[in-house]
């Protein structure tokens, strides 16, 4: 009887201390030099109880999971893969006010809440290119001999944006302009890492990258030869969600992580540790080398049913273009 | 062989043949079991089967085809730093794919050495994007395995077979054509079934240099069925093509391995009487001279880069280190009793090694992923990253390393064999007084393999980690990831000296017992 109570209240006890939040997210996010590090302190200090990171790829995750699956809340869920994610019907809603939210674009979904977003861009070594094009069709349709390295639509999330983003500057006309663009691509490679590796290299002129690219860049490394180029077309707008799972064993921590999201406390750790603008804070607020950088004047953003409607086309076009 | 009593117990085998087809065949079944449809293949993934095997087979037959001179030279050429350059020459195999990505393109890239070298003399620049940059990396990665296991083949003739020779005064051409083509016959399939299959499961590197979706692999598409459509019943299927795929390579190479005919060596140093000519000697020097100048240029490139980033490395970086170092001895510890079981069972049933190939044809998305439906349903697999990743990569290797221990082992088993039956040697004592002292070299240079691919390995690990549980070549993409490509290269470094220095150790304590 004695032991079987003891460690009946030694469980209760390390019940109690252990009250853990469990976040999906994708190993970018909660690496040493992501955002996630800053955020978990931030938010245990907060809240008096542990935060753990999950990393991997996310929805297959959580797909593979199924009800099962441990997190409380994941985070990192692009537009382009939203549907995808609210149709498995795991998540539930934030209940959450997001007037906070500065985005570009209106927001109101009751699932998924952003918390950074970024503009895909093609990032150029400004010392080699003098004159960058000012538009997509210029980039398609220039003499110049630039050399290009650009991301798998079919592997990477920024990929997959270029192509939508392609198909909504050239509409019908995208084969044509991807078959314009491919002799000047040198290569395409399966995830940023790789084609950013090859642009910092000097093995490209341009890379497909995020508008903020120079902003690391500038700050780290105070290196001002990047740049990204700006198209009068606007540029594909991302944005990253989070959502709360429904059937979580910790509604209450998860609720508060929700809300986290859209604090100052939150919103202030993106800029400098994930490279991209934070979903909920003034622009004025925003560290000084992001004020610097030139802004796209046009949001190109597909919402994920548009986005999901228009995915397999334009990857096939992509694809048959790039193929000849 | 068969009428004799086996001598040694065959169960072991069979237990690790089983715990092999499990983690190749039965996480394909795990995942195919969870898929809920199953969509046939359209055009562009036959066209990804055609690409895959028009690539692996250009590249195996290029890899083996320069190994074969290559290893010829080192086998009949002693000089000093021999074992140092023979090390070196294998580093290409065990990089991971992003370090030797880098290191390629600083040499054969559009502002690599080669194109301004080629500036300089007035030639165009070369491009390495392409199907010939595809085989390019291919060959750059495998030609280092081949001249091992060629170097090996050339290992196991023994001595007196040169002497004989040289008493016959065979010329070199005599001496190929009666001593080395039947070495070769028996080594050449193995080696190019084993390449073949490396270079079908290719991802990273065919994406990279194929330069756009016309170098589409068969790993590819699976990739794309799994993370964008999560279709897991085409991801299965084409996961079942690629054990296709394999199976019909390996019972091709089954048929064509020739046993050599048996004749007892000493053991004694090998002289190469034939190798004084000034003929051979500058043709050696030629080969060996082409070869490392291929294999070493882009690891120079590595180091120069890397030597800025190496002095401020983190301190995660460092952890990750010891981490993949752990990993690492664990999953040579793992290979070699998995491969040495498997390998002496397969004496008996040769069957055997087949299901030891498997693990090759195993897309490692497939079987990361299936191994995670079948954890998950009993345990949280975060917890045990790391040991599926040593068992994982264990699994990976087994390939190569049956490669060369199976023929050094049943090499061993014909020539003494009979010996040790009549001296009624059986179960432990066998292995420890007959065998064991004969597959030194196999055995060290088979650890130091395990070792050092583990500890390049970047597949299973990312789908099971904690992000306090990252291995190195993790932390190298985390640090890619976050634009600090110093400090990546300078992690690539690191992790391109620890493989190197694993795999060399291992190697030179097999040698120095054989």
């Amino acid at each position: 009887m004695k032991p079987g109570l003891i460690l009946a209240a030694t469980l209760a006890a390390s019940a109690a201390q252990a009250e853990t939040l469990t976040v999906y997210a994708p190993d970018y996010f909660a690496s040493e030099w992501g955002p996630g590090p800053a955020i978990r302190d931030a938010f245990e200090a907060e809240c008096g109880c542990e935060l753990e990171y999950v990393t991997g790829d996310l929805l297959p995750r959580i797909l593979l999971e199924g009800e099962r699956t441990r997190a409380d809340v994941a985070i990192g869920f692009n537009s382009d893969v939203m549907k995808q994610a609210r149709e498995t019907g795991l998540f539930g809603p934030h209940g959450l006010d997001l007037s906070p939210l500065t985005l570009p674009i209106d927001w109101d979904d009751d699932i998924f809440v952003p918390f950074n977003w970024s503009y895909t861009a093609f990032v150029y070594d400004n010392t080699k290119i003098e004159n960058p094009p000012q538009s997509f069709h210029e980039l398609v349709n220039s003499e110049e001999d630039w050399t290009i390295a650009i991301q798998d639509p079919r592997t990477s999330i920024s990929g997959l944006a270029m192509v939508l983003w392609g198909k909504e500057v050239f509409g019908d006309e995208a084969e044509d302009a991807w078959a314009k663009l491919a002799p000047k691509v040198t290569t395409v490679t399966r995830g940023w890492s790789e084609a950013y590796g090859l642009f910092t290299d000097g093995e490209v002129d341009m890379v497909l990258s995020y508008t903020t690219s120079p902003a690391y860049h500038i700050i780290a490394e105070e290196d001002e030869t990047k740049s990204a180029a700006l198209f009068e077309e606007g540029h594909y707008f991302l944005v990253e969600t989070a959502a709360k799972l429904g059937n979580t064993d910790q509604p209450e921590l998860a609720d508060r992580f929700m809300a986290f999201i859209l604090s100052p406390t939150f919103q202030e750790i993106i800029p400098t540790a994930n490279w991209s603008y934070p979903a909920a804070l003034p622009e004025d607020q925003w560290p000084e080398a992001f004020s610097q950088l030139n802004y796209p004047e046009k949001a190109i953003f597909l919402n994920e049913d548009e986005a999901a409607a228009l995915r397999d086309e334009a990857i096939e076009e992509w694809r048959a273009a790039f193929s000849q | 062989m068969a009428r004799r009593v086996f001598a040694i117990s065959l169960w072991p085998g069979l237990i690790a043949a089983a715990l092999v087809a499990l983690l190749s065949l039965g996480t394909l079944a795990a995942v195919a079991l969870r898929a809920e449809s199953f969509s046939a293949l359209n055009r562009f993934d036959w066209l990804a089967v055609r690409f895959t095997l028009v690539q692996a087979a250009l590249s195996a037959a290029l890899s083996v085809g320069f190994a074969i001179p290559a290893a010829r030279a080192l086998a009949r050429r002693r000089f000093r730093g021999r074992t140092l350059l023979v090390t070196l020459l294998g580093a290409p195999f065990i990089l991971p794919t992003i370090v030797a990505i880098l290191g390629l393109t600083a040499v054969f890239g559009r502002s690599g050495a080669v194109s301004v070298l080629l500036g300089w003399a007035g030639f165009e620049p070369i491009s390495i994007y392409g199907f010939h940059g595809v085989v390019l990396a291919h060959v750059f990665f495998n030609l280092p395995l081949a001249t091992r296991l060629l170097l090996q083949g050339w290992g196991t003739i023994p001595a007196e077979r040169f002497r004989l020779a040289a008493a016959l005064q065979f010329g070199p051409r005599d001496l190929f054509r009666h001593i080395e083509i039947p070495m070769l016959r028996e080594i050449v399939p193995g080696a190019l079934t084993v390449i073949f299959l490396i270079c079908t499961t290719s991802f990273a590197v065919a994406l990279t240099f194929g330069g756009g979706p016309r170098a589409t692999t068969v790993e590819l598409a699976i990739y794309e069925a799994f993370r964008y459509d999560f279709n897991l019943g085409k991801a299965s299927l084409l996961a079942l093509i690629q054990v296709l795929i394999c199976v019909a390579a390996a019972l091709v190479s089954l048929r064509f391995g020739v046993p050599q005919i048996g004749q007892v060596g000493l053991d004694r140093t090998v002289q190469r009487f034939d190798a004084a000519g000034i003929g051979t000697r500058s043709a050696d020097a030629f080969w060996m001279a082409l070869v490392s100048l291929f294999l070493l240029a882009p690891l120079v490139a590595i180091a120069l880069r890397g030597a800025t980033g190496l002095a401020d490395l983190p301190a995660p970086v460092w952890e990750a280190a010891l981490r993949s170092l752990l990993t690492a001895l664990g999953s040579a510890a793992l290979a070699i009793v998995l491969s040495l079981t498997l390998a002496l069972s397969a004496l008996r049933w040769r069957w055997l090694e087949g299901v030891g190939m498997t693990a090759i044809a195993a897309s490692p998305l497939v079987m990361g992923t299936g191994l995670y439906i079948m954890l998950f349903a009993v345990t949280d697999p975060a917890n045990w990253a790391l040991l599926i990743t040593a068992l994982v990569n264990a699994a990976m290797s087994l390939p190569f390393i049956l490669r060369a221990l199976g023929p050094a082992l049943a090499t061993a088993e014909r020539d003494y064999g009979r010996l040790a039956d009549s001296l009624g040697m059986t179960g432990r004592t066998r292995l420890r007084f007959v065998l064991l002292p004969r597959l030194g070299a196999p055995l060290g240079f088979s650890a130091g393999l395990a070792a050092a691919l583990s500890m390049g390995d970047l597949g299973v690990i990312t789908l099971f980690a904690r992000p306090d549980s990252a291995t190195l070549p993790l932390q190298i993409y985390r640090l890619m990831g976050s634009y600090r490509m110093d400090q990546a290269m300078g992690a690539a470094l690191l992790l391109l000296g620890l493989s190197l220095a694993l795999f060399y150790i291992f190697d030179l304590w097999g040698r120095r017992r054989a």
